[in-house]
C-alpha cells in the first residue's frame, strides 16, 4: 500500500515538474520570439538606443556638465556655438548645452513621474471599474469622459491656472490627463481578461478580490498598459514642454528645456541657437519614445507578423 | 413595398441613435459646466482674495466677493452663474473692466482664421499621404511617407514655427513673423497649426486603409476582375475613411485650443492669448469664459462628428 502511495506522489512531483519546465520553457521561447521581433524593427531599436542613451545622461549630466549651468558670465552673452560653448551662451552667458545636460534630468524626470503616477492611478481606477462594474464603473467611467471632453492641452493649462505655474504643478497638469486613457484602456483590457477561463476558476476557488484583481487579471492587461505608457510619455514631455514654452512651467534659473526654449524666442533673431538646441532634444525625445512605442505595439501585435 | 417599410425603418433607427447620442451630450455639458463653474473654487486660499491680490485692503477683497457672489451659498452661485451664461453674459473682465463675451468676439475671428488655415490643407494632405503608403504598403514611399509623419507628430509645433520664424522672416526676409496681416502671414501659422494634423491623419489613414485592403469585399472587387484604382478608391478608400473621420473630428476639436501655442509664437491676438494673458493676470472670469467654450466646442464637434458616423456607417446606427 505504502509503494503505491510512494510511487503516486513521484509520478505526481513528476508531472509539477514537468509542467513547471514545460510553462517556463514556454515563457522562455516567448520571450526569445519577442526579442528577436522587437530587433527586426530597425527604427524601434534606434528609439530604444536613444531612450537609454536620454537615461544616461539625465543620471551623470550634472557631473559630466563642462559648466556650471546657472554660471552667469556677461562677457560672453548670447554667443553662437563655439569650441568652448558647443551650444552657444544663452542671454546671461550661461553654457547652453551644460544647462541641457542638466536640464536631461528635470525634462525627462518631470514627465516620467507625471505619466508612471498618471498610470498607476488609471490602471487602479480601470481596474476597479472593470471588475467591480456598477457605481464605480459609472464613476469612472463618467469622470474620464468629462476629463476627455477637454483637449489635453487646454485641461494642462486649466490645472496649471488653478494650482499657479511651477514645474511640480506641471508635473500634476500632465499626471492629471494622463489617467483617463489609463483608466479606459485598462477598463476594457480587464473586462476581455474577467471572462477568460483561469480567473473564473479562481473565483471559484474563493480567491479574494485584491488577489483576483492583482495577481490574476492584472497581469493579463499588462500588454496594453505597456503600450499605452510608451505613448504617452512622449505626449507627457509635449505637453510639460509646451507648458514651460508658454510660460506657466520651470522659472528662468531652471534648465527645464521647454523653458530654456521659451526664453530663447525674445532672441530668435540674433541667437536662433538659444530656440535650435532645445527644440531639438525635445524633438529627439519624444521621437524616440514614439518609434519605440510604436515598435513595441507592432511586436506585441498578433497580427502584424 | 418591402424597401418601403425597410427605409422607413432604417429612418427610425436612425433618428433613434440620432436623439440618443445628442441626450448623451446634456449630462456631460453640465458637468463640465459644474467643473468650469468650480474653477474658481478649486484656487487654493481664498478665491476673493487671490482675484484682489495679495496687497490689497478688506474692503477691497470684499467688494470682490459681493460682486463675483461667492458669500452666497454654492448652489445659488451654481444656478446664478448657469441662469447667466444661458442669458449670454459670462461676467466682466477685472482688467479691462469690459464684458467677457465682447472680448471673446474681439478675439474671435484671429483664431478662426488660423483654425481655418491649419484645416484647409493638413487633413487632405494627411489622409492622402497615409493613402498612398497604404497602397505601397512596404515599399519605399511608405518608409518615407511614415518617417514623414512621424517627425511632424514627433516635432513641437511651436518649436517648428520659429525655426520657420528664424529661416524664413530672419534669414530670408520672405515672410513676416508674426499677425496675419496678409496672405503671406499665414503661411508658417497654418504650417504650425497643420504639421501635427496631417501626422496624426497619415498615420491613422495609413492603418485604416490596410486594415480595409484584408477585408474579403476587397478580395471579391479584384477577383472579379475590376481594375485596381477602382478596388483602391471605389471600395477600399471609402470605407477607410470612415475610421479617419473620427480622429479627424478630435484633431479639429483640439485645433482651437491648440492655437494657444501658435498664437503665442507668432504673436497673434487670438481667443489663445487671450487665455494665457488672463492666466496671467489672474482674471478669472474671462479664464472660465474661455474654458466653457474651448470645452463646449470640443463637445460639440465631437457629437457632429458621432453623427455623421451614424450617417456614413450603417452599422453604428443599427446596433
Amino acid at each position: 500500500m505504502a509503494e503505491i502511495e510512494k510511487k503516486e506522489q513521484q509520478n505526481a512531483s513528476f508531472a509539477a515538474n514537468y509542467i513547471d519546465e514545460t510553462i517556463k520553457a514556454d515563457s522562455d521561447s516567448r520571450v526569445k520570439a519577442f526579442v528577436k521581433k522587437f530587433l527586426k524593427r530597425k527604427t524601434a531599436v534606434l528609439g530604444l538606443i536613444i531612450i537609454l542613451l536620454l537615461v544616461v545622461i539625465a543620471i551623470i549630466g550634472p557631473s559630466i556638465a563642462p559648466y556650471d549651468y546657472n554660471e552667469y558670465d556677461y562677457m560672453n552673452v548670447l554667443t553662437g556655438p563655439t569650441p568652448e560653448h558647443i551650444f552657444g551662451t544663452d542671454h546671461y552667458g550661461r553654457d547652453i548645452f551644460s544647462r541641457m545636460l542638466v536640464g536631461a534630468r528635470l525634462t525627462l524626470g518631470v514627465s516620467l513621474s507625471a505619466v508612471v503616477i498618471g498610470a498607476a492611478l488609471g490602471t487602479v481606477l480601470g481596474l476597479m471599474a472593470g471588475y467591480y462594474g456598477g457605481v464605480i464603473e459609472m464613476l469612472v467611467m463618467r469622470g474620464s469622459d468629462v476629463l476627455f471632453s477637454f483637449p489635453d492641452i487646454l485641461l494642462a493649462i486649466a490645472i496649471v491656472a488653478i494650482l499657479g505655474p511651477g514645474i511640480i504643478n506641471v508635473l500634476i497638469a500632465v499626471m492629471v490627463f494622463t489617467v483617463p486613457s489609463f483608466a479606459r484602456i485598462m477598463r476594457s483590457a480587464t473586462l476581455a481578461v474577467k471572462s477568460s477561463l483561469y480567473v473564473e476558476v479562481a473565483k471559484s476557488l474563493g480567491c479574494k478580490d485584491s488577489r483576483l484583481l492583482f495577481v490574476h487579471i492584472f497581469p493579463g492587461t499588462i500588454q496594453s498598459l505597456i503600450v499605452n505608457f510608451t505613448m504617452r510619455i512622449g505626449s507627457a514631455i509635449m505637453a510639460a514642454a509646451s507648458l514651460s514654452f508658454l510660460g506657466f512651467g520651470a522659472n528662468v534659473t531652471e534648465p527645464e528645456w521647454g523653458a530654456m526654449l521659451s526664453q530663447g524666442r525674445s532672441y530668435i533673431g540674433i541667437a536662433s541657437h538659444m530656440v535650435y538646441f532645445p527644440g531639438l532634444a525635445i524633438f529627439v525625445t519624444v521621437l524616440a519614445f514614439n518609434l519605440f512605442g510604436d515598435g513595441l505595439r507592432d511586436t506585441l501585435d498578433p497580427k502584424i507578423k | 413595398m418591402l424597401l418601403l417599410s425597410l427605409q422607413k425603418g432604417a429612418n427610425f433607427l436612425m433618428s433613434r441613435y440620432f436623439i440618443r447620442r445628442i441626450l448623451e451630450t446634456i449630462p456631460l455639458m453640465l458637468i463640465i459646466s459644474i467643473f468650469v463653474f468650480m474653477f474658481i473654487h478649486l484656487i487654493p486660499g481664498d478665491p476673493a482674495r487671490s482675484i484682489a491680490g495679495l496687497d490689497a485692503e478688506e474692503w477691497e477683497v470684499e467688494a470682490i466677493r459681493e460682486e463675483y457672489g461667492l458669500n452666497k451659498p454654492i448652489i445659488v452661485q451654481y444656478v446664478d452663474y448657469m441662469v447667466k451664461l444661458f442669458k449670454g453674459d459670462m461676467g466682466r473682465s477685472m482688467k479691462s473692466d469690459t464684458p467677457v463675451t465682447e472680448l471673446i468676439a474681439d478675439r474671435m475671428p484671429q483664431t478662426l482664421k488660423l483654425v481655418f488655415a491649419g484645416v484647409l490643407w493638413a487633413p487632405v494632405l494627411g489622409i492622402f499621404i497615409g493613402v498612398i503608403s497604404a497602397i505601397k504598403h512596404g515599399k519605399m514611399l511608405d518608409h518615407v511617407s511614415m518617417l514623414i509623419a512621424i517627425t511632424g507628430l514627433s516635432a513641437p509645433g511651436f518649436w517648428l514655427g520659429l525655426m520657420g520664424i528664424q529661416i524664413f522672416s530672419v534669414q530670408l526676409g520672405w515672410l513676416p513673423s508674426g499677425g496675419l496681416d496678409s496672405w503671406k502671414g499665414f503661411i508658417l501659422p497654418s504650417f504650425t497649426m497643420g504639421c501635427g494634423i496631417m501626422a496624426v491623419l497619415a498615420r491613422y489613414s495609413r492603418s485604416s486603409m490596410l486594415e480595409t485592403l484584408r477585408e474579403d469585399y476587397v478580395r471579391t472587387a479584384r477577383a472579379k476582375g475590376q481594375k485596381e484604382s477602382m478596388v483602391m478608391f471605389a471600395h477600399a478608400f471609402r470605407n477607410s475613411l470612415i475610421q479617419v473621420v473620427t480622429i479627424l473630428g478630435l484633431q479639429i476639436g483640439g485645433l482651437l485650443s491648440g492655437s494657444v501655442l501658435t498664437e503665442t509664437v507668432f504673436s497673434i491676438a487670438g481667443m489663445g492669448r487671450l487665455l494665457t494673458d488672463s492666466i496671467s493676470f489672474r482674471d478669472y472670469a474671462v479664464v472660465q469664459g474661455l474654458l466653457m467654450l474651448f470645452a463646449l466646442q470640443y463637445v460639440l464637434i465631437n457629437l457632429v462628428v458621432d453623427l455623421l458616423y451614424g450617417v456614413i456607417n450603417p452599422k453604428i446606427r443599427l446596433d
